[in-house]
């Protein structure tokens, strides 16, 4: 019989994010920590942006899916460091937001040093998610959500969103 | 993934069965959930909370004023690129003013007994205008798009600037908001410095228009490195940055962009403080009233009021 943690641990990692509900919270990589002890759990999770307004979503999701499912005493508790990363995107997430026309991040830029002004629009080397053309141009920087870039492919011709590196 | 990709697997769930999940994520949580918020040995709370008031004051005007060009903006795309840096400043704002009333409660406005609305909120929307420590930079109707990018360059040189340095500061909720702000930060510098350069670069009246909105801008910048004694305190205590330290740095990166716009450095005066204060001590210009009325109206009229 799987221990309680073990099902708390199941049940946590089939939460999705509220906007992408292809990708769970963990292979998004807000979830940072699960601790079940005999009367309580407690869920960390990181937020992606500092604005996001998933995340209290997240939270009542995480919430009700544990209640639903017998666990009454449930804390969730916010991580601030280290601040997330789009690199924190598990392979699972990076297929499943490929598998439903996002194309995913590549390596996060290095924040530790001297941000450099970039004034020049931002280039990426893509594959289309729908067709794998590499011939690409970029819509906008910025998307439907604080995390997305609109791009279209200009061998299908249609748009599609990218995941930022961040 | 366990489930191959089909066509409505995107709204799986949202129809029909439990539909409880619409009452959710909608209530008040507090951003600072089981983040230890004791304030770290030789700090001065009541400095800390005053200086995460004036991080965050800056942040929540200036996200004010961007918020207004949704729907308004010259195109779908700055619409919600400028939505998008908003956002960014109004999530700072909220962390950074969570932070100021854990550090220092006695800054928080009393609110009726039984008002559901959290501390940072009560910050937001029930302080008065003297009680705001924003510099007056960030106050200012927007104007037209050129003066927007003009004032947004400025400011997000300065507080990537300043956030930079906060990421070694010993208080460790600061320097967490400050990490996450430097990545979002960066992103509002280059969509500034580019619409910059392209203004710039544009038409003659693009040109014009930039340069008027640079120069409409330009009196209240000086007061962004001005020591303030709050600021004096806190950098002493290794948990701020003293401003003026980031004159030079924020100059040169601004010069660069002016340089190769062909824009010459405006040099005119600066916008003297009234009787010698500033925005940072809560003197703010005559644009923030106005500001804060539409801002904190709703609120104000409901503060028991339940959303």
């Amino acid at each position: 019989m799987p221990s309680r943690e073990d099902v708390v641990r199941v049940l946590v990692s089939r939460v999705t994010d509220p906007e992408m509900p292809m990708l769970t919270l963990q292979d998004l990589g807000v979830l940072r920590d699960v601790v079940v002890s005999d009367d309580r759990v407690v869920v960390t999770i990181t937020p992606t942006y500092s604005g996001c307004p998933a995340m209290a979503t997240m939270r009542d999701d995480l919430v009700h899916t544990l209640h639903e499912n017998g666990f009454g005493d449930v804390q969730v508790k916010v991580s601030l460091h280290p601040a997330w990363t789009s690199d924190w995107i598990t392979d699972g997430g990076r297929q499943a937001l490929a598998a439903h026309g996002i194309s995913a991040p590549a390596d996060a830029p290095r924040y530790d040093g001297p941000v450099v002004l970039n004034l020049m629009p931002t280039r990426r080397v893509l594959d289309c998610p729908r067709c794998g053309a590499d011939r690409v141009t970029l819509i906008s920087e910025f998307g439907p959500t604080a995390c997305k870039a609109m791009y279209r492919c200009t061998a299908c011709l249609e748009p599609f969103d990218h995941f930022k590196e961040i | 993934m366990s489930s191959a990709p089909e066509h409505d697997a995107d709204h799986h769930g949202l129809a029909g069965g439990d539909h409880s999940q619409w009452a959710f994520g909608t209530d008040f949580e507090d951003p600072l959930a089981g983040v230890d918020t004791s304030i770290p040995d030789g700090v001065d709370a009541h400095a800390l909370a005053q200086y995460c008031l004036m991080l965050g004051d800056d942040a929540l005007i200036s996200s004010h004023r961007l918020s207004e060009w949704a729907s308004n903006a010259p195109d779908l795309e700055d619409d919600i690129a400028l939505a998008n840096i908003a956002l960014d400043l109004l999530g700072q704002a909220r962390l950074l003013l969570a932070r100021a009333a854990a550090a220092d409660p006695t800054l928080v406005p009393l609110l009726p007994p039984g008002s559901p609305v959290p501390p940072e909120d009560a910050l937001a929307f029930f302080r008065d205008e003297s009680a705001f420590r924003n510099v007056r930079f960030v106050e200012p109707v927007n104007g037209d798009f050129a003066v927007t990018i003009a004032r947004l360059l400025i400011f997000s040189t300065y507080r990537l600037a300043v956030l930079q340095r906060l990421v070694c500061s010993a208080d460790t909720v600061l320097s967490a908001i400050a990490a996450k702000g430097v990545k979002e930060l960066a992103y509002h510098r280059d969509y500034a410095g580019r619409w910059f350069l392209t203004l710039a670069r544009g038409t003659e009246e693009s040109r014009r228009r930039l340069v008027a909105g640079l120069t409409l801008v330009w009196p209240l910048h000086d007061e962004l490195f001005r020591t303030h004694a709050v600021e004096r305190v806190v950098d002493g205590q290794g948990i701020g940055v003293d401003p003026a330290v980031l004159a030079d740095e924020v100059g040169v990166l601004l010069e660069q962009v002016f340089s190769l716009s062909g824009i010459d450095r405006p040099t005119l005066p600066a916008m003297g403080l009234v009787s010698g204060r500033s925005g940072r001590d809560g003197r703010h210009t005559e644009a923030m009233g106005r500001l804060l009325a539409e801002m904190q109206v709703v609120a104000r009229a409901h503060p028991t009021g339940r959303w």
